[in-house]
């Protein structure tokens, strides 16, 4: 229970997917985190970094995007880009 | 009788040259097409989650925006079709550009103006060839389209949409493409891009339950804003990557299945050049015992 269920998705193809502790993303009006039973939004993203805490532990994975939108709804995080690189630090993955 | 044999040899050896650029063009698009399968199903996740998106905000939210309602002020329709550049695809084309005209029929009949955008140069050509005027084309990617492309024509759509009824703007744009179902069924679709009829992936209200509270950042109209163009984009993007896989697979199995009837046709060349070759042999010994014949009893 509370975990977030987080799709990264870019225009060319699935980024991520899996469970997550947290998700903070570069919204409209600030840096937004997104933890689990978070209100339903939906939000427009600025050209930043997605950063993205698995649940299963691990190192953070992080995605430097240009602009895009994020939803959640009941648990289920949807972050749709236009595309995204791997910065630095961040654990490769698997697709 | 010598001539009859020649040409069948030479009937033999024009189908047997047929039958090799039917084959290799099997091949070509045999060996791309699990290439465009691909492309379609990683692009199906963005456009399954805009999709989803975009729903949310129309369920969710009472916002009016151009995009979701009708406009009154112009008759003047968009129809985007998307054919094949290339032919040797058996119906493909011919069966998306039949569906475009019953549209323009259907659409012209309830009184309205249309203007034709087409891509793919098998359609150009259609149109061009009956003087049709388009206003929009694009050629020379059918097989392999690009997000670039797909932008290209999103935007022009779109500012024709976006603009007043004087300049030519128009109150719906549809979309006429080949759906790829599977590699034996293509199935030519239409459908009306804005404004939009989006209620996918939205669970319906129940009566007692309450909405869930959206929020919106910055707000619904922004937010509508960045949402709209770009699912728009992202649904003629897909399109066309169902047209390119529909194209090719319809090619693959229209030059297989001229392979086979050149096969068909070589064998059946053959064994009339037998026969004629046997006739003429026939001929000849007839003509020779004949010969002989008189020869003796004279």
């Amino acid at each position: 229970m509370a975990q977030l269920e987080v799709d990264v998705v870019a225009a060319d193809g699935k980024v991520w997917s899996g469970t997550a502790r947290q998700v903070s993303a570069p919204a409209a009006d600030g840096d937004i985190g997104i933890l689990a039973g978070h209100t339903p939004i939906l939000s427009v993203l600025r050209p930043g970094a997605v950063r993205v805490v698995p649940a299963g532990g691990g190192a953070p994975l992080s995605w430097q995007v240009d602009g895009g939108f994020l939803s959640v709804d009941s648990d289920l995080v949807t972050v749709v880009v236009d595309s995204a690189s791997t910065t630095a630090g961040a654990a490769p993955t698997g697709h | 009788m010598a001539g009859q044999q020649r040409v069948y040899k030479a009937r033999i050896k024009s189908t047997q040259s047929l039958k090799k650029m039917f084959r290799a063009q099997e091949l070509i698009a045999a060996s791309r097409i699990g290439k465009a399968r691909d492309r379609v199903a990683m692009a199906t996740p963005y456009s399954r989650a805009i999709t989803r998106a975009v729903s949310a905000v129309a369920t969710h939210s009472d916002t009016s925006h151009p995009f979701l309602v009708e406009r009154e002020d112009t008759r003047r329709v968009a129809v985007l079709l998307i054919a094949s550049d290339r032919g040797m695809a058996g119906a493909y084309s011919a069966s998306v550009i039949r569906e475009t005209e019953r549209l323009v029929q259907r659409l012209e009949a309830e009184g309205k103006q249309v203007a034709l955008y087409v891509a793919g140069r098998r359609a150009v050509a259609y149109y061009t060839f009956r003087q049709r005027e388009l206003a929009g084309r694009w050629t020379g990617f059918s097989d392999a389209p690009t997000p670039e492309i797909a932008d290209e024509i999103a935007d022009a759509l779109l500012d024709a949409f976006r603009a007043p009824a004087e300049d030519g703007g128009v109150a719906e744009v549809h979309v006429v493409f080949t759906q790829f179902v599977n590699m034996v069924t293509q199935r030519p679709r239409v459908i009306r891009m804005v404004p939009l009829e989006v209620v996918e992936g939205v669970a319906p209200v129940e009566e007692n339950d309450a909405l869930p509270l959206y929020e919106f950042e910055p707000s619904p109209e922004e937010v509508l804003d960045a949402l709209l163009p770009r699912y728009v984009r992202t649904r003629i993007y897909a399109n066309l990557l169902q047209a390119a896989a529909s194209e090719l697979a319809a090619r693959q199995r229209a030059m297989h299945t001229a392979t086979e009837n050149a096969e068909d046709l070589i064998r059946t060349y053959t064994r009339l050049a037998n026969q004629a070759r046997q006739g003429e042999i026939t001929q000849e010994i007839s003509e020779i015992v004949s010969g002989a014949d008189a020869l003796a009893s004279s």
